[in-house]
């Protein structure tokens, strides 16, 4: 006998809040031939599916708990030439609409860096709920984006020797997120 | 009260960029002073042995407790060989000591500057603003370019040209405003 499982289109119902602990929200920017990582934590954020499976998602992090490998690179991260922390403590990310089908995920919404506000488009994962040692119902959401970083507002570079910016504009977005059910 | 602090980038007496820094108090909204730092002359040539072996030099603890104390820095250049004088830059090299806490990280700075050429030091701004971006200020758009110094200020030693004191004005507003409480402003 064979079965047909239809594919998913609608994320499981209920309050989904972000296990701060076990997501990682952060970014990877070309940097002079390599690639420069970071990351925030912790993130707050949590997933609301309705009945009917319309899905809101948002998640917020303080500029300032930017996580790089030097105190100075931090500290010019917070600094007006990027993230300007003093200005702009917040980065969020509220969703608009989110789509599923079977494992593919994507959603749109707007993120706010450095003040600005601008439409983002996140394609990914969602695993199945599962229960965990607690219990507790858990999935996972894992979410990817590209934006050029110059739409809000970091916009600062060097010169390389070659005359080429030594950081990249486009920077990837990633967030691999673990929810937890209320 | 907000407190600017003025540094003049010449060690000259008759200084026509700490005579700008003077003339400046003229033009201060109310509730807003300039105290004119007069301690340039006196910082030794950054050297990182130095550093290391420490204490900090007295005048270099001055000038960054100038600049701590200080709501906003408000700096005054003329152009040597199309840039930053050299005794301005070193100053600044130690003042944006270490790098991730210096003071001048997060403070607000403008940049003005008087020439006796027909430029203004309008180079030296430039390069000035880059240096301060690099120690983490935050720089204030606004540039006042004070061409031919010596045919601007009378023999009282005021700024007679009143365009100029308009655009100085300007960049004063810009400044203090740029000093108010950091707010958020996230969604």
């Amino acid at each position: 006998m064979t079965t047909i499982e239809a594919i998913r289109e609608t994320l499981p119902a209920g309050t989904w809040q972000v296990d701060s602990t076990h997501s990682h929200v952060g970014f990877a920017v070309e940097y002079t031939g390599g690639t420069f990582r970071g990351s925030f934590s912790p993130v707050e954020g949590a997933l609301e599916v309705d009945e009917s499976g319309q899905a809101t998602l948002s998640g917020r992090a303080k500029a300032e708990s930017v996580k790089v490998q030097d105190e100075n690179l931090t500290a010019h991260l917070l600094a007006p030439d990027f993230f300007d922390a003093e200005r702009a403590p917040e980065i969020t990310f509220s969703s608009t609409a989110i789509e599923r089908e079977g494992d593919v995920i994507d959603a749109v919404g707007e993120l706010t860096i450095k003040g600005i506000t601008q439409p983002v488009e996140l394609e990914g994962t969602a695993s199945e709920p599962i229960t965990d040692a607690a219990g507790n119902e858990r999935i996972g959401l894992q979410l990817r984006s590209t934006v050029d970083r110059r739409e809000f507002g970091l916009d600062w570079n060097m010169a390389l020797p070659n005359g080429e910016p030594a950081l990249a504009y486009d920077v990837e977005l990633v967030a691999e997120l673990y929810l937890v059910k209320k | 009260m907000i407190t600017l602090l003025g540094i003049s980038g010449s060690l000259r007496r008759q200084s026509y960029n700490s005579q700008l820094l003077l003339q400046l108090r003229e033009l201060l909204p109310e509730g807003v002073e300039l105290e004119v730092w007069d301690g340039l002359k006196d910082v030794p040539p950054f050297d990182e042995d130095d550093e290391a072996a420490g204490p900090v030099p007295a005048a270099v603890s001055r000038m960054r407790d100038a600049i701590a104390g200080a709501d906003a820095v408000l700096f005054s250049t003329p152009e040597y060989n199309h840039s930053v004088p050299g005794q301005l830059k070193n100053a600044l090299d130690w003042a944006s000591r270490p790098t991730a806490t210096n003071v001048l990280r997060n403070k607000p700075v403008a940049v003005v500057g008087a020439s006796k050429g027909a430029f203004g030091a309008v180079w030296a701004q430039a390069d000035l603003r880059k240096v301060l971006a690099a120690a983490g200020a935050r720089v204030v758009d606004g540039e006042v370019a004070v061409g031919h110094a010596h045919e601007r200020f009378d023999e009282s030693g005021a700024l007679v040209d009143e365009s100029l004191r308009e655009q100085l004005g300007e960049v004063v507003d810009a400044l203090v405003a740029e000093t108010r409480p950091r707010v958020a402003v996230a969604a």
